[in-house]
Parts: C-alpha cells; sequence; structure tokens
C-alpha cells in the first residue's frame, strides 16, 4: 500500500515538508492543531545507558528517517483536555487544580497512554506517546545531545564529577508552574513549548546495553518499567511519577513538570508503523 | 598593634600582635555592655572577627596563639522574603546577616565574644539573641532586645569549648524567630585545639557549617504555598502549621538546593573536613553518604572524648554537632538528614564534592550491571 504516500513522497524529495492540517471535526477534543511530520532526518543519539565492558561510554549515533509519516500535536495537552477525559470516567484526575488552557502537568506515563487510549476511542484515530526517535526528531534543535566526558577508566569519580558539574552548570527554566501555551517559544517545525518548563513522555523504555569490547557485539536489557521523558534533558522516570520534583538527594537534576504531546498516525498504516516504532 | 591600656599594663603578649587588634577607640566603646569598666575583660586584646556567609566559616587558629581575647562581632537582622524550593515558594525569612544559618563565629575557649546586634530601621520586629555558649539573662536574650532602628552590643565569656546554637528568643515569639531562620553557631575550640579521646591532635584542612531549618509555610485551599508581604502577616497562618509539628520544608542552608550543583562543597582525596551541624529547634540525624563520620562529637561538645567510626550521628533540636572525615576516595558525596523521607522529599540534602584518584583497593566494580549468568 506505500503507493498511497506518493504525494508525500514528493514532498519529501524538496527535503522535508510539515503540513498543518485544519482542526479535525469529529470531536472537538481533537481540535488540536497538528503538524504532519513527513521526510525529516535527523542523528539520533541512542537512549539509555550503554556499557564498554565495565567501563560506561556514550551511546552511539544512528540515522533515524522514519518512512511513514505521522502527525504531532503542536503543543501539548491542556489541563481543559486532560479533563475532558477526567469528565468522561477514564483518565484520572489530576492532582493539583489550575487553568484548563495551561499544559497539563503532574501527568504519569500511566495517565498519558490512559488519555491517547481515550482520545482515540473518541476520535477514532490512533493517538499515542511518541517515541524517544519520533521526539527528538521533530524537536529539532530543541532536543539537547545528553553526550558526556568518558573519563578515565581508572577513576569512575572523573565521570561523576564532570557530569556533576555538567548538570549544575546547565541552564534549565527557573519557573516551575506551568505557563501558557506558546511561551517557550516555536521551533523549526513549528511545534510550540519543547524543552520548556513541561517536559513530555516518550514510549521509549529505559535499556542498558553493554558492548563486548573483543567482539563489538551488543548485550541489551531492557526496564519498561521506567520511560524516557524528553525536555531540556532526557530524564528516565519510573512511569506511575506523576511529580518528578522530589529535593536533589539522588545526583542528577529531576524534570520540572511532566506533560504529554501525542502523535497520531494516519489511516490504513497503523500495523507498519506499529512495527517500526517498537523499536 | 597593641591596645594603649594593655601598653601601660604591660599586659601584651605575643597574640596582641595579631593584624586585627584594634586602636584604642574600640576598648571606649566597650562602655556601652553595660558591664562594669573594671571587668576583667576590658584588660585583653581585642579582635575583629570577620564573619562569613555559611556553609564557610571565619578564617582562624586551631590553636589559640597566646592568651585570651575579646573577639569583636557585628550582625545585622535582616527581615527578608526568600525562595526556599526550586518551585519558587516564597517565604518571610528573619535572618542574621542575611543568611541561615546566620554565620558561624569562632573563638576559643576563655576568649570573651562581644557582640554588637543591629536591628534596622527597615525591619518590622523586635530581635534579641540566646546564646547557648553563654552563662546567664536566658542566654543573653534578656539583655539583647532591640527594636527596629536599635542596636546592642552582649560581651560574654567562652568558657565551655564546643559548637552551640545561638537563635533569637523574643518572649512569646520564640518557635516562629527560630523557624523563620534566626539561629546560628558558636564554636568554642579549646586553646590547644581538637583532641582525640587520648589527647593526640585532631587537625582538619575545611570546615564547612549547616544549619538545618524546618520550615512550615501556610498553604491555600488549592494545596499552592501562600506568600505574604511582611512577617506580620504571615504569623498567625505560619503558627497554625508549626501546631502540627510537620514541616513542609527541612533544608541546609535555607532553602532546597543551598549546598548542591554550583553550590556544592568542595573537597580532594586525603584532606580532612570538620562538619559543624547546627539544629535549632529540630532533631536530625547527618550521614555522609559513601563516607562516615571518623570522629564525631556528637553533642558537639570538646571537652568530651569524640566517638569513632561514626555511620550516622545524631543532632539533638536545640544543638549543634561537630564531625570530621577524611576523604579517602573521589566523587559526589549526599551529606543527608538519613530520615531520607526528609532528605530527597523535603530537601535536606547537601552534596560534597571530592576531587582525586580512585582507592581500587578500597573499593572495584568487578562486574558492571549485566544479565543474571550462572
Ligand atoms: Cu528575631
Amino acid at each position: 500500500m506505500r503507493f498511497l504516500y506518493a504525494p508525500a513522497a514528493i514532498l519529501a524529495l524538496a527535503g522535508f515538508a510539515i503540513v498543518a492540517l485544519p482542526p479535525v471535526a469529529a470531536a472537538q477534543i481533537s481540535d488540536v492543531p497538528q503538524q504532519r511530520i513527513d521526510g525529516l532526518s535527523t542523528d539520533y543519539r541512542e537512549a539509555g545507558e550503554f556499557l564498554s565492558g565495565n567501563m560506561p561510554v556514550n551511546a552511539p549515533v544512528v540515522t533515524f528517517s522514519p518512512e511513514v509519516p505521522f502527525f504531532v500535536m503542536r503543543r501539548q495537552v491542556t489541563r481543559g483536555e486532560y479533563g475532558a477525559c477526567v469528565s468522561a470516567g477514564a483518565c484520572r484526575a489530576l492532582d493539583t487544580a489550575g487553568e484548563p488552557d495551561l499544559p497539563a502537568t503532574g501527568i504519569s506515563f500511566e495517565d498519558a497512554n490512559t488519555y491517547a487510549a481515550w482520545l482515540s476511542r473518541r476520535t477514532g484515530e490512533v493517538w499515542r506517546l511518541p517515541s524517544d526517535r519520533e521526539w527528538r526528531l521533530f524537536a529539532g534543535t530543541r532536543a539537547v545531545d545528553d553526550a558526556f566526558q568518558e573519563g578515565s577508566p581508572d577513576n569512575p569519580a572523573e565521570r561523576w564529577l564532570s557530569r556533576y558539574d555538567e548538570e549544575a552548570r546547565r541552564r534549565e527554566p527557573e519557573e516551575a508552574r506551568a505557563q501558557p501555551v506558546g511561551t517557550f517559544g516555536e521551533n523549526e517545525h513549528g511545534l510550540l513549548d519543547l524543552s520548556g518548563n513541561v517536559w513530555e513522555w516518550t514510549s521509549t523504555c529505559y535499556a542498558r546495553s553493554r558492548i563486548d569490547p573483543a567482539t563489538g557485539q551488543i548485550a541489551r536489557h531492557d526496564n519498561c518499567g521506567v520511560r524516557i521523558a524528553e525536555g531540556a534533558h532526557r530524564a528516565y522516570l519510573t512511569s506511575f511519577i506523576r511529580d518528578p520534583k522530589s529535593g536533589a538527594c539522588s545526583v542528577g537534576r529531576p524534570p520540572t513538570n511532566l506533560g504529554m504531546r501525542l502523535v497520531r498516525e494516519e489511516k490504513g498504516f497503523l500495523s507498519g508503523v506499529r512495527s517500526f516504532f517498537g523499536l | 598593634m597593641i591596645t594603649r591600656r594593655n601598653a601601660l599594663l604591660g599586659a601584651a603578649s605575643a597574640a596582641t600582635a595579631a593584624l586585627m587588634v584594634s586602636g584604642p577607640a574600640r576598648a571606649a566603646g566597650s562602655a556601652t555592655s553595660g558591664l562594669a569598666a573594671a571587668s576583667p575583660a576590658g584588660d585583653l586584646p581585642r579582635i575583629k572577627g570577620e564573619l562569613v556567609t555559611p556553609p564557610h566559616v571565619m578564617a582562624h587558629d586551631q590553636v589559640a596563639k597566646g592568651g585570651p581575647r575579646i573577639v569583636e562581632f557585628k550582625m545585622v537582622v535582616e527581615e527578608k522574603k526568600v525562595v526556599v524550593d526550586d518551585q519558587g515558594t516564597e517565604f518571610q525569612a528573619m535572618t542574621y546577616n542575611g543568611s541561615m544559618p546566620g554565620p558561624t563565629m569562632v573563638v576559643h575557649e576563655g576568649d570573651y565574644l562581644e557582640l554588637t546586634l543591629v536591628n534596622p530601621e527597615t525591619n518590622t520586629m523586635p530581635h534579641n539573641i540566646d546564646f547557648h555558649a553563654s552563662t546567664g539573662a536566658l542566654g543573653g536574650g534578656a539583655l539583647t532586645l532591640i527594636n527596629p532602628g536599635e542596636q546592642t552590643v552582649l560581651r560574654f565569656k567562652a568558657f565551655r569549648p564546643g559548637v552551640f546554637i545561638y537563635h533569637c528568643a523574643p518572649t512569646g515569639m520564640v518557635p516562629w524567630h527560630v523557624v523563620s531562620g534566626m539561629s546560628g553557631t558558636v564554636m568554642v575550640l579549646p586553646r590547644d585545639g581538637l583532641k582525640d579521646g587520648e589527647g593526640k591532635p585532631l587537625h582538619y584542612d575545611r570546615v564547612y557549617t549547616i544549619g538545618e531549618f524546618d520550615l512550615y509555610i501556610p498553604k491555600d485551599a488549592d494545596g499552592n504555598y501562600m506568600t505574604y508581604d511582611s512577617p506580620g502577616e504571615s504569623y498567625s497562618d505560619t503558627l497554625d502549621v508549626m501546631r502540627g509539628l510537620i514541616p513542609t520544608h527541612v533544608v541546609f542552608n535555607g532553602k532546597v538546593g543551598a549546598l548542591t550543583g554550583e553550590s556544592a562543597m568542595p573537597a580532594k582525596v586525603g584532606e580532612t573536613v570538620l562538619f559543624i551541624h547546627s539544629c535549632a529547634n529540630r532533631d536530625s540525624r547527618p550521614h555522609l553518604i559513601g563516607g562516615h563520620g571518623d570522629w564525631v562529637w556528637e553533642t558537639g561538645k570538646f571537652a568530651n572524648a569524640p566517638q569513632k567510626d561514626q555511620e550516622t550521628w545524631f543532632v539533638r533540636g536545640g544543638s549543634a554537632a561537630a564531625a570530621i572525615y577524611t576523604f579517602r576516595q573521589p566523587g559526589i558525596y549526599a551529606y543527608v538528614n538519613h530520615n531520607l523521607i526528609e532528605a530527597a522529599e523535603l530537601g535536606a540534602t547537601g552534596h560534597v564534592k571530592v576531587e582525586g584518584d580512585w582507592n581500587d583497593d578500597l573499593m572495584t566494580q568487578v562486574s558492571a550491571p549485566g544479565p543474571i549468568v550462572g
């Protein structure tokens, strides 16, 4: 059925194309403006932890260019939109009150999936969280590389200290309260508020990969109880966490807030898309 | 420089050669203390203590050079709004010299500590000071109550060696002033320095002073922290939270993260660090994650032998403790209140950043995390 994508393929020839779509008429709740992501490509640093032997090393960089276009919400899901799911009895109420126009925060990975499933039922479309690759693709220049100084194998503390300093220096949003849509501006693909003070859940699991220094073979171990939230830095969080702000006991700064931005699959390509993004 | 009086009495000792000994004008100033002019302290050389903001501690000798002196300090009470966490929660603080805790004053056993306390016109509350290191008059509280626009001078003899709390204690409002930030530490060192239980000297290369604060910030009906324009306006709501005895924040040095990130405490492998930990109101149990207390004066009083090889020690509310540790391994150490809920959820965490060579003998990662084998 790939031939159906001929128009997209032609657009892709011109580099890339993003087409703003008119609001979906079927249900008011899905009126959120969307962008079509097609023909984009990005150098993607793999998520998770990589060890060479016993030594942590930077994750490899791969080229990511999805074969199938998809749509992404131009802005994050708002409190009002999430509230409609709560009113419908499908979603768990948020822990705090706030203006309906503000981005929904205090969202766990599970909340986000529940909302996506409800929205899909309501609209007859397939809404889901983006994978970490997809997020980094559409975030473009708003995605932050998390390469680190690898340090010497004799002294693990060098790496800990340099990472600590880097995190301490990192400029992150000073305002913790969720801000009106658009506060953090638009990226080159027309998407609002990426890497502002609301991190966005992705569907990607935390994984540890061990590279055998002798053979180069990689053994990978996934832990899907921990998922990736993307924003001003890539964060690994237990899936049921709603509020990541809890002191500074562990080394490493938590995200400021947790929210979501969903992607929508194009009808008719469900199976292909699923298998591709299930990576 | 030698004061005229000391020169006349021939009492000048080597100590009076110290750079900061003040001139005769200061000696005249001491008459405002209200103590008899013939007070024995009046004959002693004077030096000015240069206070610094915690976690740093003023420069001082670990072993006293020469005989007792009068050490002059000045602190200004500052009422101000501060932010206490990374969510921007505002708090009506009352402070000595603008910091929580107030600066740590260091003297030696037998010295006289002479404090000029200033309450500027811009403040709204009366304040005073109760020195746990002092004797009489409610620790000086009864002699030092000053209204906005006033100042006072108090002198006391520091004859008990140890680390001691000082705090504000205005009648009827003591706990509120204390949990609003008004506390700090006096360290009275033995003249011949710190010793282990067998009389062997103990030295430190660095010293950090940590003040732990339990904060009680009111919330509105929606669960958001309330903001007030003055300490007075926050009083009754704050008192309601205080009476529940459950703090909203437990923090080191005034706010969540005051001792982490770019404000983490640096040290090096091989260096010995003295940690002073004061709790003006509520108990704590400091623990250095990845390290120990080599020598710990849990109750903070140096005439008692320190305890060895401590994992966690207890700081009674209303006291200060002292712990000495030599860092043997590089990395990030978390200095926490080991009620870990208070450390991780309420804020009582600091970090020590230690540089140096890794010691494989002390610890080695034999196999990094990987699949289960066998
Ligand atoms: Cu006071």
